[in-house]
């Protein structure tokens, strides 16, 4: 069974208000994928709290974001994260930045090509406005400029 | 609060005209944000694309993924991938994001010398 982690918030930060969570009713934007994704550029983001060597931690309300270059060695790479257990992901980052994948599914021409450099920020912000109207005009930003035509998010 | 955000973003790149696809464990968050493409894996938050040091497992999972790239073609669709983390034990589904799930903090000092000695561990001894 799926768990409820609306419900689970509300009661986690039972002292606060309730957090009003964005709720889109109306069907969201859409872009059909313009050829086969084995022949798209296939750009990489992770919510996780990715870090690339001596960048500098995020901190809360963050809405800053990181590049991590796509030939970035696992021992270079950190966490830094308040909002879910970054253990596994201080061993692995593939569990939440699954950059090692992707670079095998490029190589083995199943991936598409991935952009370079991939992209991290930390997750955890509450002001859906400040994600809406500062990060992800960034990113658009980002992606057209590189003339990204896929783009795979990887929340944690 | 993760799949919000991830969410948030989706929306508005694919507004932009690039299209997306986002991960997700908390199928209520992203059902209300309503990304345009979403592949939903029933693990504990932290591990979206799979186990740690589990190369096979992470790859079936963002293999799935991918080909939902080009499966799905109806706005706000979700597909469920049929992983499940442990057969055995489903015990973390009652305690994920629930009160001690989080381990604790360390104090801001300790966390501020923690930073200092991660970034001089690159900056000084391991020059590029």
């Amino acid at each position: 069974m799926p768990v409820a982690y609306i419900p689970r918030t509300r009661e986690l930060y039972s002292a606060h208000e309730p957090y009003r969570w964005a709720v889109n009713g109306e069907p969201p934007p859409w872009a059909p994928l313009k050829k086969p994704l084995a022949e798209c550029k296939v750009a990489l983001m992770s919510s996780g709290g990715v870090l690339y060597r001596d960048q500098p931690r995020f901190h809360r309300e963050d809405a800053s974001y990181r590049l991590i270059p796509k030939n970035a060695r696992r021992d270079e790479l950190s966490v830094w994260h308040f909002g879910y257990p970054t253990k596994d992901a201080e061993k692995d980052p593939n569990c939440v930045f699954p950059l090692e994948r992707l670079r095998e599914f490029e190589a083995e021409r199943r991936g598409g090509d991935l952009c370079d450099p991939t992209f991290t920020f930390m997750g955890g912000i509450y002001s859906a406005r400040k994600v809406r109207e500062e990060l992800a005009p960034k990113i658009v930003t980002e992606l057209r400029s590189r003339n990204v035509e896929a783009f795979y998010l990887v929340p944690a | 609060m993760c799949h919000q955000s991830v969410g948030l973003i989706a929306r508005e790149v694919e507004a932009a005209g690039i299209p997306t696809l986002c991960m997700t464990s908390a199928l209520d968050i992203t059902q209300a944000v309503n990304p345009p493409r979403a592949v939903f894996l029933n693990y504990p938050l932290g591990h979206q694309t799979g186990k740690p040091d589990d190369r096979e497992n992470q790859r079936a999972i963002v293999g799935d993924a991918l080909r939902a790239f080009e499966t799905i073609n109806k706005p706000g669709t979700i597909v469920e991938l049929p992983y499940v983390w442990d057969a055995n034990d489903r015990g973390w589904e009652e305690t994920d994001y629930t009160p001690g799930f989080m381990p604790a903090r360390p104090k801001k000092a300790e966390a501020d010398r923690a930073e200092q000695e991660r970034r001089r561990r690159y900056t000084t001894a391991n020059p590029e």
